[in-house]
């Protein structure tokens, strides 16, 4: 009898296993056939002489990369990414983290509507608001008018016309969009911190700038390392929005890595030179993934230093 | 009595800062109302003389937004579906079924999202050309269905792994079989998490860029809103009423689903950050 269970309960777990792998199936083979094949690709281009048409023929080692490496403008899409990013992480995530604490109190009446006011920039589509944007900072756009009117300033700026003040609005545009989504990584970091902790310092008589300064800061520190690595690594691969704001100009001074690849790849004058954007994409992929593993051990380490305190005030008690 | 004034001028802030932060798309849809001459005059005062609906019979007619949204909504949709389909199932036999080589495989989940990569979609668009789907809708849906779905796979593994296992057990009983089990009984239970990942999904979807923008360079007539929207804007430098219809067409239909849904977005959001 009992033999008999045991041996109809096998059975009935290898069914299981057999429609679990079934279940996985489709995914693996979307995986394989549309992602790790051309991650595969994308490297073995890099590799080859390449207009984009007709067979891969012309093999020629590392080329491309010492190509690569003696280009000006790729020299300057390099640092226009750079900078970018660092103008982008630095106001979205400080930015997101002042609303976060602000829409956090529980006291706030009103906070799910300021929350999806806030948000709303992140749902719509980037290629769309860069094409608005573009009118908006145009010479005769909105900000314009409106700071004439205002009276500080006498005469309309071009911003997208100088290459300074055309990166100061493609930082500020990135920003905006992206700052609802940041911010909804913070408040879900606040919420994650024990209420107890709130109570123990109200004990203790400490008031809103201390509790701020002494608790919800350093409890925050785990998810702001995490939240500046997927701030970082995202805005390093801008591109919807370069495109259609100022399309790289004026003279490049805008111009970031993956629209350098585009215009390689793409949309090139003469002919296509595949091979050659390739190699830049594989170098770019590089770059973030050097600066993922950096900005994931400052995450590991801000993690295990606030474990450590975490026991101490436990011996303590 | 100082604390009412703090809140007082903490809302002003947030209102007046509000209205400054959604103040674009309040431009857009009046500017798309307005005709190109008051456009011009009028400077920055919002209000419309009169309603003025011509701009978007000309955007959805002359410059072909209707052919646009169309092809937006059949690779949104196509796209939703596949992903949430092939995700759910994923997330089932991950969650729920403890088969051999399940560690393995969320390790390896793991791992991809730290996979370098290079510029994917010159091999994407190559792949699509091989199967002879490079001038087709389905070859944008494929190529928008690629991806691990990480976030998807774990939101649903970690829901149907806390689906009490008396439900199963039952209808195995009652003589009911995996994949009776799982769509009959299984599935309606997880509405919520399915809900998060379609509309996810459907946003990023809707606003993806680069890969309609490939995929259909020598196909105008696949191209989803915001391609076209590019386009429109190359071809008809000065029509400015023009655009903003074009592009109140394009954000609108995704502006409303969010407010309705936002609940399940937001949800989303902070999960993937846990």
């Amino acid at each position: 009898m009992n033999k008999i269970a045991k041996q109809t309960i096998s059975k009935h777990t290898k069914k299981r296993y057999i429609w679990a792998y079934l279940f996985i199936l489709p995914q693996v083979i979307v995986f394989l056939g549309l992602s790790l094949y051309p991650i595969i690709m994308s490297y073995v281009y890099s590799f080859y002489d390449w207009s984009g048409i007709g067979p891969l023929t012309d093999f020629i080692g590392f080329d491309n990369y010492k190509n690569v490496f003696t280009e000006e403008k790729f020299w300057n899409a390099f640092k226009n990414t750079f900078i970018y990013t660092s103008g982008f992480t630095t106001i979205s995530v400080s930015v997101a983290l002042i609303l976060a604490l602000i829409l956090n109190s529980p006291n706030l009446k009103g906070r799910t509507i300021y929350r999806t006011i806030y948000f709303l920039p992140v749902v719509t589509t980037t290629a769309i608001v860069g094409i608005i944007m573009k009118n908006i900072f145009g010479n005769q756009g909105l900000i314009n008018q409106v700071l004439v009117m205002v009276g500080v300033i006498d005469q309309a700026i071009p911003w997208l016309v100088n290459p300074f003040t055309a990166m100061i609005v493609l930082i500020i545009v990135g920003s905006w969009k992206e700052i609802g989504i940041i911010m909804i990584y913070w408040l879900t970091g606040l919420q994650m911190i024990p209420k107890e902790l709130y109570e123990a310092a109200k004990i203790d008589g400490a008031g809103h700038w201390q509790t701020l300064r002494y608790i919800t800061l350093p409890m925050l520190a785990p998810v702001g390392a995490t939240i500046l690595l997927l701030t970082t690594v995202s805005s390093m691969r801008v591109f919807d929005l370069v495109k259609t704001l100022t399309n790289g100009g004026p003279f490049f001074s805008t111009e970031t890595l993956e629209l350098y690849i585009y215009r390689f790849a793409f949309a090139s004058e003469g002919p296509s030179q595949v091979g050659y954007a390739s190699t830049v994409g594989v170098i770019l992929g590089m770059t973030v993934f050097i600066i993922s593993l950096l900005l994931g051990w400052v995450v590991m380490k801000v993690n295990r230093h606030k474990n450590k305190n975490g026991l101490k005030v436990e011996v303590e008690k | 009595m100082r604390s009412k004034i703090t809140w007082g001028i903490i809302h002003i802030f947030l209102i007046l800062f509000g209205f400054i932060w959604i103040y674009p798309f309040i431009w857009m849809i009046s500017s798309s109302l307005k005709t190109n001459a008051s456009f011009l005059t009028s400077g920055i005062n919002p209000i419309p003389e009169t309603l003025n609906w011509e701009n978007y019979t000309r955007a959805w007619d002359v410059a072909n937004f209707s052919g646009y949204f169309l092809n937006s909504v059949v690779i949104t949709l196509g796209t939703v579906t596949i992903v949430v389909l092939l995700s759910c199932l994923t997330g089932y036999a991950l969650g729920r079924v403890d088969f051999p080589g399940r560690k393995t495989m969320i390790v390896i989940i793991g791992a991809l999202m730290f996979i370098p990569t290079g510029y994917t979609i010159i091999p994407l668009y190559e792949l699509m050309k091989f199967l002879g789907l490079s001038n087709t809708l389905f070859g944008v849906v494929l190529a928008e269905s690629s991806g691990a779905h990480v976030l998807f796979i774990l939101l649903f593994a970690a829901f149907f792994s806390r689906v009490p296992k008396e439900i199963e057990e039952a209808a195995a009983i009652d003589g009911s079989g995996f994949l009776k089990t799982f769509f009959k009984i299984i599935l309606p239970s997880a509405k919520p998490v399915i809900a998060t990942a379609v509309i996810m999904q459907f946003i990023w979807t809707w606003s993806s860029f680069l890969i309609p923008l490939v995929l259909t360079l020598n196909n105008p007539d696949l191209r989803t809103l915001a391609v076209g929207m590019l386009s429109f804007v190359g071809k008809y430098q000065t029509d400015w009423t023009g655009m903003a219809a074009g592009a109140s067409i394009s954000l609108l239909p995704v502006i409303l689903i969010f407010i309705v849904m936002q609940r399940y977005f937001i949800e989303g959001i902070s999960g993937s950050v846990k």
